[in-house]
């Protein structure tokens, strides 16, 4: 079996295991669009105080409340990705099955991870958005070229929001409780990432710092790729480079990580 | 109270029968002893778990501090806010921050005291339920000290420290009935949040893998009561105040405290209608919970 195809059915696997829960997949639906709403309301609020705030129009600033609830659980920003089983098997001692596994252990949680963040795209993302354009004034582009460049930008901060989980999750090798770092990156995701307001309306110095870390990638980028704000290939670039160093990163923490393992004799 | 504790058991397992006669549960000398017994197993339970949480000492520090920071998270998206804005929706900043203050507080009891019972879903999915109703001790109590989360002080902690900037940065009118109605306020938003948790436990017999939805109503309810009814729409805020009461955690009460229009145009004696609007929610709670735990059935194995 060569290895593209190795880890493309790990990809199929991923995806197949989370369309497996309808039930939960149907009240993360519904939850995402009633938090949407909730959103919606307080940026049309903020966005009638302050015209053009951020350089977005009241349409932009409503399409993005429902591209983030849509990417929310996509990026898992808000953590419940491929870090919570992967910090799991770490305390437990599973993880030394994996790293037996004839497969790299990055790239084989890459594509775990790639499956579930496609699978909540497809199923968690589409209906509250779909919801939001439907019942609220939204600003969507009508070429197929920026869809497409949305997608593109979409894919990418699935690997960039993978870079920094995997980090993550590595942490459990020294802390082995991870309760406390999944917190904190849940924190800082949400807050850098644009989910409690997009960077471009964060004030002066603050904004022009977080719109540079790896966070930006995740939702802003995007959404700034589907509203016409940005343009697409600076985007990408700015993406996969923060991609290639936080895989980079994680390689490295890996190699020192796995080093610590010691297997218990049973 | 050993004596007492086995008859609470033999009370508790015959509340799954069917046939168990409606009254059972409230027999005129017991009830006293019934709440007793729970709030006995419900102390021993969470002490349990303070102990294990402090096995990881550094952790627990971590997750405390998570804990206020992640919930601030809302107040700095609101602080962010009025740094581009003087007011959202004709509210200043401090008079946000009172709502934001109020509702905080009130979820953050509630959440800290019975937020566990959240994970109910995933006991009747893997059986462990099971575990709990043989147990000589009302399963209500041991479910809602289930994994009972200290780290959850740094929300009523974050709640207290705006509401208490609120209360600097405002100019109240400050009478006696007014400063009667704040810990009203608190403890009548705990109690109707509390109710909102148990339904949607008792929700979770049903749904199972859906519990998420009840994310919506809990964790989305205190996001809405952050800001003011006036931001959103006509439908949403009868909703909130009709049908899931909410409005009386904070957005009534507030109104009254700080003279402005009430939401809906409701008459001014609602201001102080939250310790009745906040029993009955509990009552409807109670019910549907007593609902949810006759219909549960194992899956056996």
């Amino acid at each position: 079996m060569g290895a593209g195809r190795l880890y493309a059915a790990v990809v199929a696997g991923g995806f197949r295991r989370y369309a497996t829960y309808r039930a939960a997949t149907a009240a993360g639906v519904f939850t995402n669009t009633v938090f949407g709403l909730i959103l919606v309301y307080t940026y049309l609020a903020l966005w009638a105080e302050r015209p053009s705030l951020g350089g977005y129009d009241q349409a932009q600033a409503v399409t993005y409340v429902w591209v983030g609830q849509a990417l929310l659980s996509t990026l898992a920003i808000g953590g419940g990705g491929a870090e919570t089983e992967l910090m799991e098997r770490i305390r437990t001692g599973d993880i030394a099955i994996d790293l037996y596994r004839p497969a790299d252990l990055q790239l084989w949680w890459l594509a775990a991870d790639l499956g579930r963040a496609l699978f909540q795209a497809v199923g968690r993302g589409v209906v509250p958005f779909a919801f939001g354009c439907v019942f609220f004034p939204v600003s969507l582009p009508g070429d197929v070229g920026t869809w497409l460049a949305f997608l593109v930008a979409l894919g990418l901060a699935m690997v960039v929001g993978f870079g920094i989980r995997f980090l993550v999750a590595l942490s459990a090798f020294w802390l082995l409780d991870g309760v406390g770092v999944t917190h904190l990156a849940l924190l800082v995701g949400m807050f850098c990432s644009g989910m409690i307001l997009p960077l471009n309306v964060f004030p002066g110095a603050l904004g022009e710092v977080v719109r540079l870390l790896p966070w930006s990638a995740l939702l802003q980028a995007p959404a700034d790729v589907l509203l016409g704000e940005a343009d697409p290939a600076g985007v990408f670039v700015f993406q996969a480079g923060w991609a290639v160093v936080l895989l980079a990163a994680g390689r490295l923490v890996q190699a020192a990580a796995t080093r610590r393992v010691v297997v218990q004799g049973g | 109270m050993a004596e007492g504790g086995a008859g609470t058991g033999a009370r508790a397992a015959g509340e799954r029968g069917a046939a168990a006669p409606a009254g059972e549960a409230f027999p005129a000398g017991g009830g006293d002893g019934r709440v007793r017994a729970g709030l006995r197993t419900y102390g021993l339970i969470a002490g349990m778990w303070i102990r294990s949480t402090m096995a990881y000492r550094a952790s627990f520090v971590m997750t405390v501090g998570a804990s206020f920071a992640v919930t601030g998270l809302d107040f700095v998206a609101i602080w962010l806010m009025f740094s581009r804005v003087d007011a959202l929706g004709g509210w200043s900043l401090p008079e946000i921050a009172f709502l934001y203050g109020l509702c905080g507080v009130s979820f953050g009891l509630a959440d800290l005291a019975i937020g566990s019972m959240e994970r109910l879903g995933r006991r009747v999915r893997d059986g462990t339920l099971d575990t709990l109703l043989v147990r000589p001790a009302p399963v209500l109590a041991q479910l809602a000290a289930d994994r009972f989360a200290l780290r959850r002080v740094g929300r009523v902690a974050q709640g207290g420290l705006v509401l208490g900037y609120a209360l600097a940065a405002l100019d109240v009118g400050w009478t006696p009935l007014k400063v009667l109605l704040m810990p009203v306020t608190v403890v009548s938003g705990a109690a109707i949040f509390a109710a909102v948790f148990v339904a949607g436990a008792a929700f979770q017999f049903v749904a199972q893998d859906a519990s998420e939805v009840q994310n919506a109503f809990t964790y989305g309810g205190a996001t809405l009561l952050q800001y003011p009814p006036v931001v959103f729409g006509q439908e949403m805020v009868r909703g909130v105040t009709f049908v899931l009461p909410l409005a009386f955690v904070n957005w009534v009460p507030a109104s009254y405290v700080l003279d402005r229009p009430y939401p809906l145009d409701l008459p001014g004696w609602t201001a102080f209608a939250a310790p009745p609007v906040a029993a009955g929610c509990c009552a409807l709670a109670g019910l549907a919970w007593r609902a949810g735990l006759r219909s549960y059935r194992s899956t056996g194995s």
